[in-house]
């Protein structure tokens, strides 16, 4: 990518209000392409509103959000998009196929339905996240892990450029965690660029390139080394979490054992 | 049926439904001029469909079913099956100003007037439910009432009024399919035609939309624009629907053929076809059984038609039907049975070291606890299954109790396994759940039919391949099966 190129988000003085309460203050950010950043911050520090807003669906108060370069609507099929797995009814009567062909409504036009070549695309997307097996069963009739690997196929068949992933992490086993790691791992190794909902500070670290501290307004953004700091921590998480000093410590722990560290 | 082309089907059931309506003679005569009453003579003229009146409330009926079955699928699965209620209710305000603006009953007038009241309804309730914290349900019943009780206002002062044409208007409130003109079948047609068109054309839409707004929205879809779409061909289909069949009833012609359609099917584009067949069904046996009783309401006879298939796939459907599921219940409890007679066969083989292969027949009901009579039943049902063979005694009656039983390999082989998996989860139970030995039992009775092999290779994993139970009894592996002596059959 040329050093011109637009960055794949920026966002300006950025403020969402519900019902006039504020829930984001002047957000000001550039992600650089290529990164796997967390957005970590305590509940309600509006880190699903800010996903929300940078897809148009939480209209802003003030400020913009470009998509690499261009306003959202104009750049919609260079993003995927992973929400919340409550936000919808598991009951809908469509099977698991159905949802990882949502994926392609994107890049088809009006009046054009999923045609072979999609179902191709859905399928690889599918084996990615070893769901493949149960491409024809009905959506009820998984586990919280697996539905969250089918919005992961979704996405994965939007094919898109940044891909903006709401607390993918949130109630799965052990196993759907680590896969759904190692697919965002060879996202960016593929150039991609991906902003993931996080809450659990003790897999922060290791996950993610950049870090995001969210409260409201952005504590804070840039390398994981430099932003997971005690101070930053705190300062996001106002000493509401116990786990923080313990996090804390343990890093603290860990930097004494290598004293080559930096 | 190709997921792709949801409504082919439906579209050769309109254009019948289309050939009728272009049959059918102006001279509309109303179902209740009949004089002869004789059944057959009925039904002959039902089949023949040499009614003129018949033609249309048959054309109105399958058009209603199609149209509120596709619309009402959509409802049922957003979770908004009230909003049928709603709009019904809401309507009436317009149709009564409808009436004002023309003081005939012009159809056209008192269409729009009604569209417009139903879709400023559903902007009221949206409203409530944004700007203030009254949820959803409650914002619906408010409308819901508030504008019926406006309506029934605006009726009366009508029925008050000097001049105009009003009679008729009720029909708006009872609904009667019989008494429809050409005109409002002709608006039937359009609305139900243009339903149909667009969810043939936007069914991807209509589909991500409602399944998940917010990722409909990332795609780039208008979602708005494809939720108010909806709202407005159901606001039409409520206002069509309502001559038919009245205010009360509208709802449950969207809501019952959808709700059934969903009790048989998984899949979306065949929810829709089914919804929009048992709609048509419910309309064509509501005209029929009015014809047949003569005069009687078609309205609700369509809706007793709908609810009845609707208790049908209730008790029927192959998912969640209670009679299905009682037969499954019923077919496991007698594997249950078979399986511990197995069990039991088991025990009194291993209580003499599996020194001999028959055991009396009398051995294994001590020790299940049964009368004689019981435990032939039992063996009865293992031998027909080809689990075991008796040895031919003494001719009947009365059977011996000493007859000895033989397990066959297969019968032998489910033995084992049902042994294994109760020591074995009696195992897990008190290694890594810590429950204490004399706790497990009962536990391991029920689990000992359901664990699947999957589950007993990773339970053998767990627990190091394991040989004895928590009791110090052996546990039958895969291994040992082969080798248990078959050989030495000494009776």
């Amino acid at each position: 990518m040329s050093p011109q190129a637009p960055p794949p988000l920026e966002i300006h003085d950025l403020t969402v209000a519900y019902h006039k309460k504020p829930v984001l203050y002047g957000i000001d950010l550039v992600v650089p392409s290529g990164q796997l950043v967390g957005i970590v911050g305590p509940n309600g520090a509006g880190k699903s509103t800010l996903i929300k807003a940078i897809l148009g669906l939480t209209p802003p108060s003030s400020g913009w959000v470009r998509i690499f370069g261009k306003p959202y609507r104009s750049n919609a099929k260079r993003v995927g998009y992973v929400p919340q797995r409550e936000s919808v009814d598991w009951d809908f009567p469509v099977n698991v196929m159905d949802v990882v062909l949502m994926g392609r409504y994107g890049h088809l036009g009006w009046l054009k339905r999923p045609g072979k070549g999609d179902r191709e695309v859905a399928e690889a997307c599918l084996e990615k996240v070893q769901m493949l097996p149960y491409a024809r069963r009905q959506i009820s009739n998984l586990s919280g892990g697996q539905q969250q690997r089918v919005f992961l196929a979704r996405a994965l068949a939007q094919e898109s450029d940044l891909y903006l992933l709401d607390e993918p992490f949130a109630g799965v086993d052990v196993a759907t965690e680590s896969a759904i790691v190692t697919i965002l791992g060879q996202l960016r190794a593929r150039g991609k660029t991906l902003m993931v909902v996080h809450h659990d500070l003790t897999t922060a670290r290791n996950y993610f390139d950049m870090l995001l501290l969210l409260n409201m307004r952005m504590v804070d953004f840039g390398p994981t080394d430099e932003v997971f700091t005690y101070d930053k921590l705190q300062a996001t998480y106002g000493g509401r979490l116990t786990i923080l000093s313990q996090v804390a410590n343990s890093r603290s722990q860990k930097e004494e054992n290598v004293p080559l560290g930096r | 049926m190709h997921p792709n082309y949801p409504c082919r089907g439906l579209g050769l059931a309109l254009v019948a439904g289309l050939l009728l309506l272009a049959a059918g003679d102006l001279s509309a005569a109303k179902i209740g001029d009949l004089s002869d009453t004789r059944f057959w003579d009925q039904l002959v003229r039902f089949f023949s469909l040499r009614d003129p009146s018949l033609r249309y409330t048959l054309t109105a009926s399958l058009f209603l079913g199609t149209c509120c079955g596709l619309l009402g699928s959509f409802i049922v699965v957003r979770k908004l099956s009230l909003m049928g209620d709603t709009l019904s209710h809401a309507v009436l305000p317009g149709v009564a100003l409808g009436f004002l603006w023309t003081m005939t009953k012009n159809p056209w007038a008192i269409f729009v007037g009604a569209t417009i009241a139903g879709l400023l309804g559903t902007v009221v309730v949206h409203w409530i439910h944004t700007t203030t914290h009254i949820k959803e349900d409650s914002a619906m019943g408010l409308v819901l009432s508030g504008f019926y009780a406006l309506g029934i206002c605006l009726f009366t002062m009508i029925q008050q009024l000097p001049t105009g044409n009003k009679a008729g208007l009720d029909k708006f409130m009872f609904g009667q399919a019989a008494a429809l003109s050409a005109e409002d079948l002709w608006m039937i047609g359009i609305i139900t035609i243009l339903s149909l068109i667009a969810i043939v054309l936007f069914y991807k839409e209509f589909l991500v939309t409602s399944f998940d707004f917010g990722f409909a929205h990332a795609l780039g879809l208008s979602a708005r624009f494809f939720h108010y779409l909806i709202m407005l061909l159901l606001a039409l289909s409520v206002v069509i629907a309502l001559q038919a069949v009245g205010v009360v009833l509208v709802s449950a012609l969207l809501i019952t053929p959808a709700a059934t359609a969903f009790l048989l099917t998984d899949r979306m584009h065949r929810m829709l076809i089914y919804a929009s067949l048992f709609g048509m069904g419910a309309g064509v046996a509501g005209a029929f059984f009015s014809y047949l009783g003569n005069n009687l309401p078609t309205g609700p006879f369509i809706i007793v038609a709908a609810s009845t298939l609707f208790a049908l796939a209730l008790f029927f459907s192959n998912r969640y039907g209670i009679i299905p599921r009682w037969i499954r219940n019923l077919s496991r409890d007698r594997r249950i049975q078979v399986e511990n007679t197995l069990k039991a066969v088991y025990h009194v083989r291993e209580e003499n070291a599996f020194s001999h292969d028959g055991i009396p027949v009398k051995a294994l009901g001590d020790r299940r606890n049964l009368s004689p009579s019981e435990v032939e039943k039992e063996i009865r049902q293992l031998v027909r299954r080809g689990l075991a063979t008796l040895e031919q005694g003494e001719p009947e009656p009365p059977p011996s109790p000493e007859r000895k039983l033989f397990l066959t390999a297969s019968g032998w082989e489910t033995a084992c396994r049902i042994v294994r998996n109760h020591r074995l989860w009696e195992l897990y139970l008190t290694e890594s759940v810590r429950y204490r030995p004399d706790h497990v039992h009962d536990d391991a009775e029920e689990i000992e039919h359901l664990l699947g092999e999957d589950t007993v290779r990773q339970l053998e994993r767990r627990l190091n391949y394991p040989t004895r139970d928590p009791h110090g009894k052996l546990i039958p592996s895969l291994r040992d099966l082969s080798q248990t002596p078959f050989a030495g059959r000494s009776g």
